[in-house]
């Protein structure tokens, strides 16, 4: 099991108001994944759920039962740290059998679990070794397997992966992911990876100065963005949005329209515009467009789309697709 | 840095070190060889070659009692280095891990203490130890030697032990340690070398010690540092008895020194220099 | 990680070393302050007496007062230019691509473990003696005059040899900041065409500065204490010229038994001390920031 329940939670660090309240429904099994810029208070509320820090007001509960002054190891949870915070002078074996050790199971016992779960992350080959010798990514796997062998309630991942090179990320992201749907335990997982957090959630929390401004699976915050702030943040390229006599006519304070929703054509269409940087990615080709009347818009094109600086290229705008906000910010509804 | 040198310059540069380092070390060196001449010898003359007696260590130890004070300064250092450590450990532990606003301020304080010239107390911490009759005691010498060293104690393991990256503390409060736990399993173990940095570099300063030592002692419980003080009269001729007694007083300290020099800087400048 | 449970741990555990400090800062300190106003002598213990400023004036007119501030500054400026020039010099010595760096490290450090009295004797008979220390053995080598250290140069004395003991400490902790001094910037100042001087002037001294301050407070903060030397040495003389104020209080505490004196004066050192401390612990604060 591993519900969480988070009633009016808030934290104030001396003077600074980090989260000023929340509250938020984790159902059990889940992969619910915390977005938002640096600095919003992501950790923060991580390191609340696991009991690092006290919380200012409100309360925490985990399947039902109230945990708020509940200290980080009676929660029940696993934590798994930017830096992985592996003990440096225990073995890989001694580092995985950690919290069983302090959970005073019997050693045959110990063996069994550290077994299964090396197994499981392909670490078998280095149970011996210390954390200095191993790379990144297996590092990670200790750090992921120490979490395993508890069996608890719900896991929680502070960026887990930001240290890792591009490559490596992938893969680790399919693992955690593939690890999930084995396991079918809850996880709370912080990042401020787009990617990460589109592909793995069942469910996205986006966060801005510590509050939670959407909460939606990843396709829905996509579709249907609730405000200006997760319009920009969910989506990449960012989201164009335009003011001013288009978007007044949508009948809407600001227009917003995806990079990937712009039909381009090299000679005719709603708008025109010279093309400041072209970034050919192969598949795609990502336009910074200086267009006439509106101003810089991005848009992508097909990788075979030949342009390059200075070109003249006509855009137009998938009407359908079109996100409309007021001047409060909010979406507005069709 | 891979730097082309010529093997000349390479050996201009050797040569030139070596006699600067020779030079520096040549009163320690000389005193040691001094310690095996005979006292005719010792006054003789310039000469790097003794005759090799070894009876000036037997003639120091049998008449004036050399393992007496020895003794009294292996207790005073190791003694007062122990007992600072039990009392420093948790200190530094709270600050690196545990910090507040205050931290910063009772760390600088605690600095502060030791800045106070021990000649500034010299008699009111006499009286105190003549009141409660703990003059010439080791025991009392041992606190004193603790105290001064206190404040280095602290700072070294606090500067070792915020390396230590909080987060392995965090992982162990998360799996299951408690207080105690997360002390023996994960910071013992992680922070030994910065403790033993610490013992030696304070082992050091405290035989090394030589105004309360000398102060605070006549015989019972005087180390090394009051035994060779009160050399500095002599009577007859006792130059290569003195260096003998010197010798054996520096040896063990130099050695354990050689090993020390990092966590010397470190200890010294208070983690300014690394 | 900072929960209420934790907090409250922290302060109890730093409870010991606090009280301990404040106790061994507080009261001997509180009792010299009181002291000094005292007329209070160790030989008629009975007559003790409120002396008001009488204690201050009386070391304040002290002409030994006047030597033993100068022979102070004489001291510790004497040690400390040695040993910075000294060490800068040695330490860019031992730096260069030499043979057995490990063992010339090992040489150069050695005065710095050596307790002062031995060091203090070593100097005194060995090295400095008129009849039979080395310096006389090569004076007289070369047909000179053997100089009596002792009685002639008596502060010059005490000043070579405190520079001797620490000059190691110079050069250790001068040669730890050359060291971390960057391969890359040196390289790179190289390709811009500064020649060694120059590279020394605007890379090495700049990036030295830091570790020669720490080692100019921290020295001061230990010579102005300079006490073994002396009384292995000189015992202060001939007369007043090698007594620093270290020892003048010793002398007016301990050998004269005035307590009220020695008081006066040991608060007089204190201010003295604080006026360095201050200093250095701004540089150190500012390094704890980072
Ligand atoms: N111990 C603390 N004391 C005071 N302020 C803190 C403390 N920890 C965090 N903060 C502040 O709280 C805010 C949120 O920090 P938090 O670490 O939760 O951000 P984050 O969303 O995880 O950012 P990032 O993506 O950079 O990791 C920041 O403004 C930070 O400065
Ligand atoms: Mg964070």
């Amino acid at each position: 099991m591993g519900s969480i329940t988070l009633k009016n939670v808030s934290k104030t660090f001396g003077e600074a108001k980090v989260i000023p309240s929340i509250d938020l429904e984790i159902n059990n099994g889940e992969f619910v994944v915390f977005v938002g810029p640096s600095g919003c208070g992501k950790s923060t509320l991580l390191r609340l759920i696991a009991g690092l820090e006290d919380v200012s007001g409100g309360h925490i509960m985990i399947d039902g039962k109230d945990v708020t002054d509940a200290a980080p190891a009676e929660r029940g949870l696993a934590m798994v740290f930017q830096s992985y915070a592996l003990y440096p002078h225990m073995s890989v074996r001694k580092n995985i059998a950690f919290p069983l050790k302090m959970a005073k199971m019997d050693q045959a016992q110990i063996d069994k679990k550290v077994g299964d779960a090396a197994r499981i992350l392909n670490l078998t080959d280095y149970l011996e070794r210390r954390p200095g010798q191993l790379s990144g990514g297996q590092r990670q796997r200790v750090a992921i397997g120490r979490a395993i062998v508890r069996e608890p309630s719900a896991f929680l991942f502070d960026e887990p992966l930001s240290n890792l090179d591009a490559a490596l990320r992938g893969t680790m992201r399919l693992e955690i992911s593939d690890l999930h749907h084995q396991l079918k335990t809850t996880m709370i997982y912080v990042t401020h990876d787009q990617i990460e957090a589109m592909t793995m959630a069942d469910k996205i929390v986006v966060l801005n100065r510590g509050n939670i401004e959407q909460v939606g699976s990843p396709l829905e915050l996509y579709k249907t963005p609730r405000n200006l702030f997760v319009a920009g943040f969910i989506g990449s390229p960012k989201m164009n949005f335009l003011e001013g006599e288009y978007a007044k006519s949508k009948g809407a304070k600001t227009a917003g329209v995806r990079p990937e929703h712009i039909g381009l054509s090299k000679d005719s269409g709603l708008w025109s515009g010279t093309v400041t940087v072209a970034e050919h990615l192969g598949a795609d080709t990502f336009l910074h467009l200086d267009v006439d009347g509106i101003g810089p818009i991005t848009a992508r094109a097909g990788g075979e789309f030949g342009a390059s600086y200075g070109d003249k290229v006509f855009l137009t705008p998938d009407d359908s697709k079109l996100h409309r906000f007021d001047d409060k910010g909010l979406a507005i509804k069709a | 840095m891979a730097r082309k040198v010529t093997t000349g310059a390479r050996i201009g540069w050797t040569i030139a070190a070596w006699v600067v380092a020779l030079l520096i070390f040549f009163p320690i060196l000389y005193a040691l060889i001094t310690s095996f001449k005979t006292e005719q010898e010792a006054i003789a003359g310039f000469s790097l070659i003794p005759s090799g007696t070894f009876e000036n260590y037997i003639t120091v130890e049998e008449q004036r009692d050399y393992f007496t004070p020895f003794m009294n300064s292996v207790i005073l250092s190791v003694g007062s280095t122990i007992l600072a450590l039990i009392v420093a450990l948790p200190a530094a532990w709270a600050m690196a891990f545990a910090p507040t606003k205050r931290t910063k301020d009772i760390l600088m304080w605690m600095l502060s203490t030791k800045m106070m010239p021990s000649v500034a107390v010299l008699l009111p911490i006499f009286i105190i130890f003549r009141n409660l009759g703990l003059l010439d005691t080791r025991i009392g010498l041992t606190v004193m030697l603790m105290l001064i060293n206190l404040p280095i104690v602290v700072w070294m393991l606090y500067t070792y032990f915020r390396e230590i990256p909080g987060e392995i503390l965090e992982a162990a409060r998360m799996d299951g340690a408690g207080i105690w736990q997360e002390i023996v399993y994960v910071l013992a173990p992680m922070g030994v070398p910065g403790i033993a940095s610490t013992l030696l570099l304070n082992v050091i300063l405290a035989w090394n010690e030589a105004f309360w030592t000398i102060q605070l002692t006549t015989t019972n419980a005087a180390p090394l540092t009051a035994f060779i003080a009160s050399f500095s009269s002599p009577q007859g001729l006792f130059w290569a008895k003195l260096s003998a007694a010197s010798t054996m007083a520096i040896a063990p300290i130099l050695i354990l020194g050689w090993f020390s020099q990092k966590q010397l800087v470190r200890g010294l400048t208070f983690g300014a220099v690394k | 990680m900072a929960t209420q449970n934790t907090k409250t741990l922290a302060r109890v555990m730093m409870a010991p070393s606090v009280i301990l400090l404040l106790i061994w800062m507080i009261v001997p300190l509180a009792m010299t302050l009181y002291y000094s106003f005292q007329n209070y002598n160790l030989l008629t213990p009975m007559n003790v007496s409120f002396a008001g400023f009488f204690n201050y004036q009386y070391f304040y007119t002290d002409p030994a007062f006047f030597q033993s501030i100068w022979n102070t500054l004489v001291l510790v400026l004497g040690v400390l230019a040695i040993t910075v020039i000294g060490g800068i010099a040695i330490a860019l010595l031992i730096d260069q691509p030499i043979f057995g760096q490990g063992i010339v490290r090992i040489l150069v450090i050695s005065p710095f473990f050596v307790m002062p009295p031995v060091a203090a004797l070593i100097w005194k008979n060995m090295i400095m003696h008129p009849g039979y220390g080395v310096l006389a053995d090569l004076a007289q080598f070369f047909g000179a005059q053997p100089i009596d250290w002792f009685a002639q140069y008596p502060l010059l004395s005490v000043i070579i040899i405190v520079a001797w003991q620490w000059l190691p400490f110079a050069t250790l902790i001068l040669l730890t900041a050359l060291q971390s001094l960057d391969g890359e910037q040196k390289e790179a100042a190289e390709m811009d065409g500064a020649n060694a001087v120059q590279r020394f002037i605007h890379l090495t001294l700049p990036h030295l500065s830091r570790a020669i301050t720490v080692v100019i407070l921290i020295q001061t903060i230990f010579l102005l204490g300079v006490y073994a030397e002396i009384l292995v040495t000189t015992n202060g003389g001939p007369g007043y010229a090698s007594t620093n104020l270290t020892f003048l209080i010793y002398r007016t505490a301990r050998l004269g038994y005035d307590v009220g004196g020695g008081a006066a004066g040991g608060i007089i050192a204190v201010v003295l001390a604080n006026i360095v401390a201050f200093f250095l612990m701004r540089a150190v604060g500012k390094n704890l920031d980072k």
